[in-house]
């Protein structure tokens, strides 16, 4: 395995104590795979990726668990070796490109920068390298583009530009945080397919952060679907859209507009908000608003299931089509 | 690039063609501010002041006078001051001029790099002891008067203490010329580089480390750390760099203000004969030449200053560069 987190938990503290923004979060990433990540805002996606490279920091925050690269355990390792990691087998992409680049200083810097962090490339061969990975990333005039500062450059060549840059030390992981949100439509499936071809051709395995269940149907081969810090659902992605066991994974389903059929008169949505993660449900987190509820859920379910599908959910296999079919008739008809 | 200057120029020059009319009107125009009366002196008769008054020019209208003293100023430079007749005002200022440029220009060098220093220790140590002493320092630094200072660091300096092993090196109140003596310009600077330069440290410590700890909350600085870069390596590349950006800015206001404000004071506690020094007399005997001619060049030094934190601002900031 590449990557290996168990029971990953981070809290920080504040005035209403300690508040878990993940809480034991267990999952893995092997070689060329990519893993979808989805929740909703808050659900604890970007704090899961930001704590395998050691990112979330400050005295505030605690992280416990264990997360273990190619073996080497992160949690709680030095700067050191986190640093040699960071941009170099592991590299980040995030999500708007707008502020995730330094503005007074061109793409080709940001790239030289971390370059010569990772390698002992000269400057003029780092340079080279810089204009040759803008050209892989399909930015058309990489020559003249590296000397370009961002604001200079739209919004799909700022992201390609910051995908160039976190490939410039061949990582063996990409953590992708929602890398096509702030995108166009249309550059956003460029930039999917860009995704796709880094796999293809350098073999990284990526985690894919994203909110868009679209995005990871047509990218991730396993889903992950977390909730108030928790993963409620994983499985692959085929397993998710055919077969998905959580209501609140219904509820994700349900809230996609399909395409054919009569308009709708209003698109379903999942009533109510994400709970506060600070007076979380001592139960499961999904139960005051799911319309599935029962007394059992007062006690918090297990995520339960075999390797290859798993979900924290009380209702039992045998109900699980009828109610399914209840929530979602569009997918109970084969739609 | 060389339209953009010729432009900068024509602003410069716009602006100080403003100011000194707005000085002229405040000086000769003002209804109590009789000049003649006051080169007069006490009790004259009317008929002296009528003299007076035709000597000067001051019985011609408003405009013709301005012009006149203007030509006096810059073309013929052979205006002569109305307290002392036989002193002519260009030349005092022209030799006055390096003292209140060394003494700036020193206490510029000395509060630009004190208040990065400040800033970004404060800031790399948010919320630990040095943060909040630094703090308190700075706000100390802010809270003490430029000319109250002056004396006290005169009185230990000069009288108190100048025995001792700590101070005895402090020259005598004055100023060497750099040419004469560079380190006796050195020594006899310092303290006044200091004195002038301690308010500016605590403003500029305080508004970079404010800088400084917003710019550590931006996606930027994240992405310089996802890339492996040490903490200092991101909070000096990328974190202060982009802050910066309005430390120049606060700058060029602020020293362009200095020949007028902090360094008038300043020049006058630690008895150095520059600009501000002249400023100071000609106000006390109430010298309209000299004090046009001083405000003039207070108000150049504004233009100026403003004009380099322009040029300033394209070197910083590529934003600015491409437009």
């Amino acid at each position: 395995m590449l990557l290996e987190v168990r029971g990953l938990t981070v809290s920080f503290r504040s005035r209403s104590g300690l508040v878990r923004a993940v809480d034991e979060v267990s999952f893995s990433v092997g070689e060329r795979e990519i893993l979808g990540l989805v929740g909703e805002s808050g659900s604890g996606k970007s704090v899961t990726v930001l704590a395998v490279l050691g990112l979330i920091a400050g005295p505030n925050a605690v992280v416990e668990g264990s997360i273990r690269f190619r073996g080497e355990e992160l949690v709680g390792a030095s700067e050191r070796t986190l640093r040699r990691l960071r941009g170099g087998a592991i590299a980040m992409i995030f999500q708007d490109p707008m502020t995730a680049l330094t503005p007074v200083y061109s793409v080709g810097w940001q790239i030289i920068e971390q370059l010569r962090i990772h390698t002992d490339l000269s400057r003029r061969a780092a340079r080279a390298r810089a204009v040759e990975l803008l050209d892989a990333v399909g930015i058309a005039d990489p020559a003249r583009t590296v000397d370009r500062f961002p604001h200079q450059l739209s919004g799909g060549m700022r992201q390609r530009a910051m995908i160039a840059m976190a490939l410039s030390c061949n990582p063996a992981l990409i953590l992708a945080d929602e890398p096509t949100t702030a995108l166009d439509v249309t550059v956003q499936a460029q930039i999917l397919d860009l995704i796709l071809k880094l796999r293809a051709e350098f073999g990284t395995a990526v985690v894919l952060i994203t909110h868009n269940l679209g995005v990871v149907a047509e990218t991730a081969d396993r889903v992950m679907v977390m909730y108030a810090g928790r993963i409620i659902e994983s499985a692959s992605t085929t397993a998710l859209f055919a077969d998905p066991w959580h209501p609140y994974a219904w509820g994700l389903l349900g809230s996609i507009p399909p395409l054919g059929g009569a308009r709708l008169a209003r698109l379903p949505s999942i009533p109510g908000l994400p709970p506060a993660l600070a007076r979380l449900p001592r139960g499961c987190a999904f139960a005051p608003r799911c319309r599935f509820r029962r007394e059992s859920c007062r006690e918090r379910p297990a995520l339960a299931g075999a390797d290859a599908h798993r979900a924290a959910c009380v209702i039992a296999a045998e109900e699980r089509g009828a109610l399914r079919a209840e929530a979602l008739p569009l997918l109970a008809a084969g739609g | 690039m060389v339209s953009t200057i010729l432009r900068r120029l024509a602003h410069m020059l716009f602006v100080m063609v403003g100011i000194s009319a707005l000085v002229f009107l405040i000086f000769f125009a003002t209804p109590g501010t009789d000049p003649a009366a006051r080169i007069a002196g006490r009790n004259a008769t009317p008929a002296t002041l009528a003299a007076v008054r035709h000597e000067f020019g001051l019985d011609r209208p408003l405009p013709v006078q301005y012009v006149l003293m203007m030509d006096h100023l810059f073309i013929t430079q052979n205006l002569t001051s109305f307290v002392n007749r036989g002193e002519k005002i260009v030349p005092e200022i022209v030799e006055a001029a390096p003292v209140t440029l060394s003494l700036v220009l020193g206490a510029g060098v000395v509060w630009a790099a004190f208040g990065v220093l400040v800033g970004l220790l404060a800031a790399a140590f948010k919320d630990t002891v040095i943060d909040r002493a630094l703090m308190v320092f700075s706000l100390i630094g802010v809270s003490m008067p430029v000319f109250w200072l002056g004396e006290v660091v005169n009185l230990v300096t000069q009288s108190r203490l100048h025995d001792t092993l700590l101070f005895s090196w402090v020259p005598t109140l004055g100023y060497v010329p750099l040419t004469q003596d560079p380190f006796g310009w050195f020594k006899a600077l310092v303290l006044p580089w200091i004195t002038l330069a301690v308010l500016y440290i605590g403003i500029y410590g305080r508004v970079l480390r404010a800088n400084l700890v917003e710019a550590l909350q931006e996606d930027y600085v994240r992405t310089a750390r996802a890339k492996g870069l040490s903490a200092r390596a991101v909070l000096i590349r990328h974190a202060l760099r982009c802050s910066m950006i309005s430390f120049v800015t606060l700058f060029g206001l602020d020293f362009g203000a200095l020949v007028g404000g902090g360094a008038l004071l300043t020049e006058v506690v630690f008895g150095l004969q520059g600009v501000g020094a002249l400023t100071f007399h000609a106000l006390e005997d109430l010298d309209l030449p000299m004090i046009m001619a001083t405000v003039i060049y207070a108000s150049f030094f504004v233009v100026i200053s403003n004009a380099v934190v322009d040029i300033l601002y394209a070197v910083f900031d590529p934003r600015v560069r491409a437009r």
